[in-house]
């Protein structure tokens, strides 16, 4: 099993050079992407083999890495999972990139690193050892870097590149603290050697925060977010979708490696501070996106805050299992890897949509957009789906892990800890908040990019996006909706996971009797609470239907066409309509104050007097300011002292060595 | 002590700290007092219940106190007060009403917190009055603290002395004489606030605490 | 078996038929309460009716940039709100689809009928239709929070979100009077007037341009549209108050039974219920003012604040 998977990925890996050869041709995108597409359905094919077939973990040894240790490779059923996500979302950006990539200008910036990146990603789910863990951790860094950079002409691109470079860097030196931390002086870094050690509480907790930092950095948790949304969106759109959909996946599954398998039994009080984190993330993540008018920056700040709604599962799921609640643990868990999923799908499928209005209009930015519902009706109607998934509209995917979480918050009471009933219906109600909050973030995106008229020349002409693209976002799409109306399916091929890592499992969704419970999901017991997305979709549909034959039979069917209502002013322009910030201003009035610090200045020109009125807006990002700016400001002040250093005479230099070396010498004198 | 008796117990301690986060909310100087006034009598009649289920007679005197002074004097003696400084109409709020219940609510988590720790063993009605009289109490600070003007400060105290009152009954064997001397005493605190008050306004023309603040050179 | 089933499928269908018929006699009769508050004669109570059957048979106006999404939106919003409808018992708990949702399901399929109505708003290009969906989502922004915190207040009291066992504890004698179900009860009436766009909130009368939230998103609405959103608007008036109705007034509703004279106490319940919980929705409005738009979002703050401060208090009730 484990082979195959290790042929695939070096498929890929071979694609990268394969690509630097072939970039004179003109063929060589539709070569790449369609040999990306075969490799990444292959391995999401082994993936699912493994992951359903539910196999015993296999192994293998290569004989590279560190000297002593090998580089070890596993694929069990947490590494099986989270690449078919990554091979899911792969093959969706391959097939979008077959159309869209032919738009490319310069395609040879791109090529050699996509089959690269995908590999990388690959390859930190399959790594069974921290040397391999860490390495491919940075070639997944650093192929992503060089496709966020690869428009580096268009201005910010080089900067969010130079943020996400030092961001990742940080990242991966903490993880790699913590790794060093549990492997101890010996350098037992094979992952068996580590689940063997039993590390005390304080190693322990230690190398927790430290890869909730590390990994929460690569995921976008608020604080540590501040390069994501430059970064995802400074990439080509297929590559912001999978950077979006499923890299920062790739770092939820690092968290759980660690959390849930590494370090053994947790504390209870580690779950706090994940509770925490995530909570704040996921209202923070959409409150942010709401302040945006760049489409692709809201997607990206819009996966902070889904990013925070999983890890608040997950540290719920964490606390369950630390008081060895093992069957709420494994509910917990299972809303956690199934917002995973649903996730990459919908966010790959909105960048992919966002991509195709980019390419369509050639803007980002969503005032000047507008109307494109009638230009690009396919598109629009893709992109729709993609919304209400992620806005938690029932029967669509996003829904149901939403669902399943709030249940799991519902089981709370149960936990001994008074702290932690405390705080998780607070938290619960952070979650509640961001889902009606990115409600009303998707409800603007929409509204204002494909609804309404063209606000500029370049929506008016838009066309709509080629077939290839169409397909991959179609296939996402239907899929939101196959996960969203048979969610039992999904969950019970977590099951086996689930089982490994909290050692409960919630009841089986789709079993013997499945017929006679009409495929409803039941997360503790029938009488508690039960969801049955496959009917709410029919009862829906047939409603609606039957109105519609109703009253087009009954009544009336007949439709005329007139002008829209404009208080008596014929004719009001395109710039009439409300814009993307100010439909944002009652949220930003109520939310935005105490968050951004947000204020409005309005400057009204006297009576009789031609001048415009300006209305200025002042949105301060506390973060950033409290937090980077500082840091930004210190190492500022650092290089510019130590710059005296590059002014001295040669003897002065000579004397710096020479003091080194002294010290140096005392240090092994002194050594014990 | 079960079913019925001890739930109207309960429901009418937590209308205590329901109509505490009614006082966080009122922003208009008159309706807090009525506010204010609510609050005593809702006090009252907990205290009351809390001498027939306890049996304890000498309750009865602190609740008609209570009744009397807290919920029919205080007020009306402080909405003549507002009404002859002439602010009756004022709106005044120094950070949001949404914040101050934010904290509000973020206060009544902690005394719980604190409170369900440390009293595992007690019985379980001294327990959650227990818990709601800390809820009560810290409310009323934070009102002194959100609040400029002097008026609703005292409102704040007012309401701060009436979440110790319910303390003081729900913990049983409280000698009646220091209750009455509890009350006499915050009637006296309230006698010379409102000649101050009067004293302040002559002053500085305005009872907003924050133009003292200006007297002393610490306007921020 | 299959008798079974049939009659579960009647039960059903008559739950779906009643509250779809009794939804605009309940506006007829809270506007004819109204009427009659302010020493006025008042429309009949049978004039939503009427108004709908006329809407019905008009030809549909379409604003010249309407899209196709413009016109497929009144059939759905009208679907999930009955839908939604449906599932809260009314006369009768443990319906056959009654397991399809849970409370959170629910106010999801609520809220999907809200995304679409907004987006609604925004279609035409207009500036009324952007206030009225910008608006509306502001409300809701704050109303489905303090609507979740209010499930999970309750649901950590009765250990269910299933809306048959929610009502059926409710009728307990395990519930006794709690504090959290009180604050629960106030953040679920401020939470159904904003939903419902009644006063304070919204006024469903007016047509001024700077006060309306909801009439504002469907101003270019007209002929069948405009009825299917008009009803469905009646649809939720009366799913708020079944809800309020099934969970804090659950007496006489007919458990899982198929017996006429249990379901005829249940029928004949659930209308007096609605009438006087129509009666009292028309007292508060006319003794009340209208808020401006901004203060709106503390009223629903204060709601989230309650349901908030109502989950906590659970923990000092009697079962612990």
């Amino acid at each position: 099993m484990i082979t195959d998977a290790l042929f695939g990925v070096l498929a890929l890996v071979a694609l990268a050079p394969l690509a630097i050869t072939l970039s004179a041709s003109s063929k060589a995108g539709s070569a790449i992407y369609g040999a990306c597409l075969i490799a990444t359905v292959a391995l999401l094919t082994i993936a699912l083999v493994a992951l359903i077939g539910q196999q015993v973990a296999s192994t293998v040894t290569l004989p590279f890495g560190l000297p002593w240790l090998g580089a070890h490779f596993r694929i069990d059923a947490l590494s099986a999972f989270f690449m078919a996500v990554i091979n899911l979302g792969g093959a969706a950006a391959s097939l979008y990139a077959l159309g869209y990539g032919r738009h490319e200008h310069a395609p040879q910036r791109i090529l050699p690193f996509f089959p690269a990146y995908l590999a990388a990603m690959n390859l930190v789910v399959l790594a069974d050892d921290a040397f391999s863990f860490l390495v491919s951790w940075e070639f997944m860094s650093l192929s992503s870097w060089a496709l966020v950079i690869a428009h580096h002409r268009v201005a910010g691109n080089l900067r969010a590149g130079y943020i996400y470079l030092l961001m990742a860097g940080f990242g991966t030196l903490t993880l790699l603290l913590g790794f060093g931390l549990l492997a101890g002086p010996d350098g037992h870094y094979a992952f068996d050697a580590i689940r063997a050690s039993h590390p005390s509480v304080a190693l322990a907790s230690l190398v927790l925060f430290l890869a909730l930092i590390g990994a929460g950095s690569k995921a976008g948790l608020v604080p540590l977010h501040a390069w994501l949304p430059l970064a995802h969106p400074a990439a080509p759109s297929h590559v912001s979708g999978i950077m979006s959909g499923v890299m920062t996946k790739v770092a939820i599954y690092g968290f759980i490696r660690i959390a849930f398998d590494l370090l053994g039994p947790p504390q209870w009080w580690w779950s706090l501070a994940v509770l925490a984190v995530g909570g704040i993330s996921a209202v923070m993540g959409v409150l942010y996106a709401l302040m945006q008018s760049d489409l692709k920056r809201v997607l990206a700040y819009s996966t902070i805050e889904n990013i925070g709604l999983i890890f608040a599962s997950l540290g719920l799921a964490l606390a369950f299992k630390a008081y060895g609640m093992s069957f709420a643990a494994a509910l917990a868990l299972t809303a956690a890897l199934l917002h995973v999923f649903n996730h990459s799908l919908f966010k790959s499928l909105l960048f992919f949509g966002s991509g195709a209005v980019l390419h369509a209009t050639g803007t980002r930015d969503m005032e000047q957009l507008g109307g494109l519902i009638h230009r690009m009706p396919k598109t629009a109607f893709v992109f729709l789906v993609g919304c209400a998934a992620i806005s938690a509209l029932p029967p669509l995917n996003g829904f149901v892990s939403e669902w399943l979480t709030f249940q799991a918050i519902l089981v709370s009471p149960q936990l001994p800890s008074w702290g932690l009933k405390l705080m998780v219906p607070g938290v619960g109600a952070l979650l509640a908040l961001s889902a009606a909050l990115a409600a009303a973030c998707f409800v603007r995106v929409y509204g204002i990019t494909f609804l309404g008229r063209p606000r500029s020349d370049a929506a008016h002409t838009a066309k709509e996006t080629d077939a290839f693209s169409l397909a991959a976002m179609m296939a996402l799409a239907a899929l939101c909706l196959i996960a969203g109306i048979v969610p039992g399916l999904f969950i019970d091929a977590l099951a086996p996971i689930v089982q490994t890592l909290t050692g409960g499992h919630m009841p089986v969704q789709i079993g013997t009797q499945w017929m006679s419970q009409w495929l409803s999901i039941v997360p503790i017991a029938e009488s508690r609470s039960s969801y049955n997305g496959l009917l709410v979709f029919v009862f829906m549909g047939l409603t609606g239907m039957i109105a519609a034959f109703a009253i087009h039979r009954l009544a009336s069917d007949k439709i005329r066409r007139g002008p829209a209502w404009g208080c008596g002013f014929a004719g009001t322009g395109p710039q009439t309509q409300y814009t993307a910030s100010s439909f944002a201003q009652p949220i930003r009035r109520v939310f935005g104050t105490l968050v951004f610090r947000a204020r409005e200045t309005g400057d009204m020109p006297p009576p009789g007097s031609t001048a415009p009125a300006r209305l200025t807006v002042q949105v301060h990002d506390l973060v950033w300011e409290a937090l980077y700016a500082p840091v930004a400001r210190a190492v500022g002040v650092i290089a510019e002292r130590l710059n005296y250093l590059q002014f001295l005479t040669i003897r002065r230099y000579l004397t710096l060595v020479f003091a080194a070396l002294i010290v140096l010498l005392m240090v092994l004198a002194i050594w014990p | 002590m079960h079913g019925l008796t001890f739930d109207i117990a309960h429901m009418l301690a937590g209308s205590l700290v329901l109509v505490s986060f009614i006082e966080l909310y009122q922003d208009r100087l008159s309706a807090l007092l009525n506010t204010f006034a609510l609050h005593a009598f809702v006090l009252a009649a907990s205290v009351a219940w809390q001498a027939f289920v306890q049996d304890a007679p000498h309750l009865y005197i602190t609740a008609l106190i209570a009744l009397v002074f807290k919920a029919i004097v205080i007020p009306v003696v402080l909405h003549r007060i507002v009404v002859q400084l002439g602010i009756h109409r004022e709106i005044e709020n120094v950070y949001g009403v949404g914040l101050a219940m934010l904290v509000g609510i973020g206060l009544v988590a902690l005394s719980m917190v604190v409170m369900l720790r440390v009293t595992a063993e007690a019985d379980p009605l001294a327990r959650e009055d227990l818990a709601f009289a800390l809820s009560v109490v810290l409310i009323g600070l934070l009102m002194m603290v959100t609040r400029r003007n002097a008026v609703s400060q005292v409102v704040g105290f007012m309401s701060l002395e009436n979440g110790l009152v319910l303390a003081a009954t729900g913990a049983k064997g409280m000698p009646l004489v220091v209750e009455i001397s509890v009350a006499f005493s915050v009637l006296i605190a309230f006698i010379v606030i409102g000649i101050f008050l009067f004293r302040i306004r002559e002053r500085f023309d305005t009872v907003d605490m924050q133009a003292m603040d200006k007297f002393r050179g610490e306007q921020r | 078996m299959m008798n079974a089933m049939i009659r579960d499928f009647i039960m059903q269908g008559g739950q779906m038929l009643l509250v779809l018929t009794i939804s605009p006699l309940l506006l007829g009769f809270v506007r004819k309460v109204k009427a009659r508050l302010l020493r006025r004669q008042g429309p009949p109570l049978l004039q939503p009716y009427r108004d709908l059957t006329r809407l019905m048979r008009k030809d549909v106006v379409l604003a010249d940039n309407a899209s196709w999404l413009f016109r497929a939106i009144p059939y759905v919003v009208f679907a999930a709100t009955w839908v939604a409808a449906s599932l809260v018992p009314t006369f009768r708990s443990g319906l056959l689809f009654s397991w399809t949702a849970d409370l959170i399901a629910i106010i999801a399929i609520l809220g999907c009928a809200r995304f679409f109505l907004a987006l609604a708003g925004m279609d035409t290009g207009t500036s009324f239709g952007g206030i009225g969906s910008s608006r509306e989502v502001m409300i809701a922004s704050l109303a489905e929070p303090a609507m979740l915190m209010i499930v999970f207040a309750i649901a950590l009291i009765a250990g269910s979100t299933q809306l048959s066992f929610m009502a059926a504890f409710m009728n307990s004698p395990a519930v006794g009077l709690r504090v959290s179900l009180g604050l629960g009860l106030i953040a679920l009436i401020i939470v159904a007037l904003a939903e419902n766009g009644r006063i304070p909130v919204d006024n469903p009368a007016t047509h001024l341009e700077l006060t309306m939230v909801h009439e504002a998103m469907v101003l270019e609405y007209s002929g069948r549209h405009l009825a299917l959103i008009e009803l469905a608007a009646a649809l939720k008036l009366v799913l708020y108050l079944s809800l309020i109705a099934c969970l804090f007034a659950p007496w006489g509703i007919a458990p899982g039974t198929t017996e006429p004279k249990l379901l005829l106490i249940g029928v004949v319940t659930y209308i007096a219920k609605l009438a006087v919980l129509g009666t009292l929705l028309a007292i508060f409005e006319t003794a009340i003012a209208k808020m401006r738009v901004f203060r709106v979002p503390e009223f629903l703050g204060a709601a989230l604040m309650l349901a908030l401060l109502a989950t906590l208090l659970r923990f000092v009730s009697r079962s612990f």
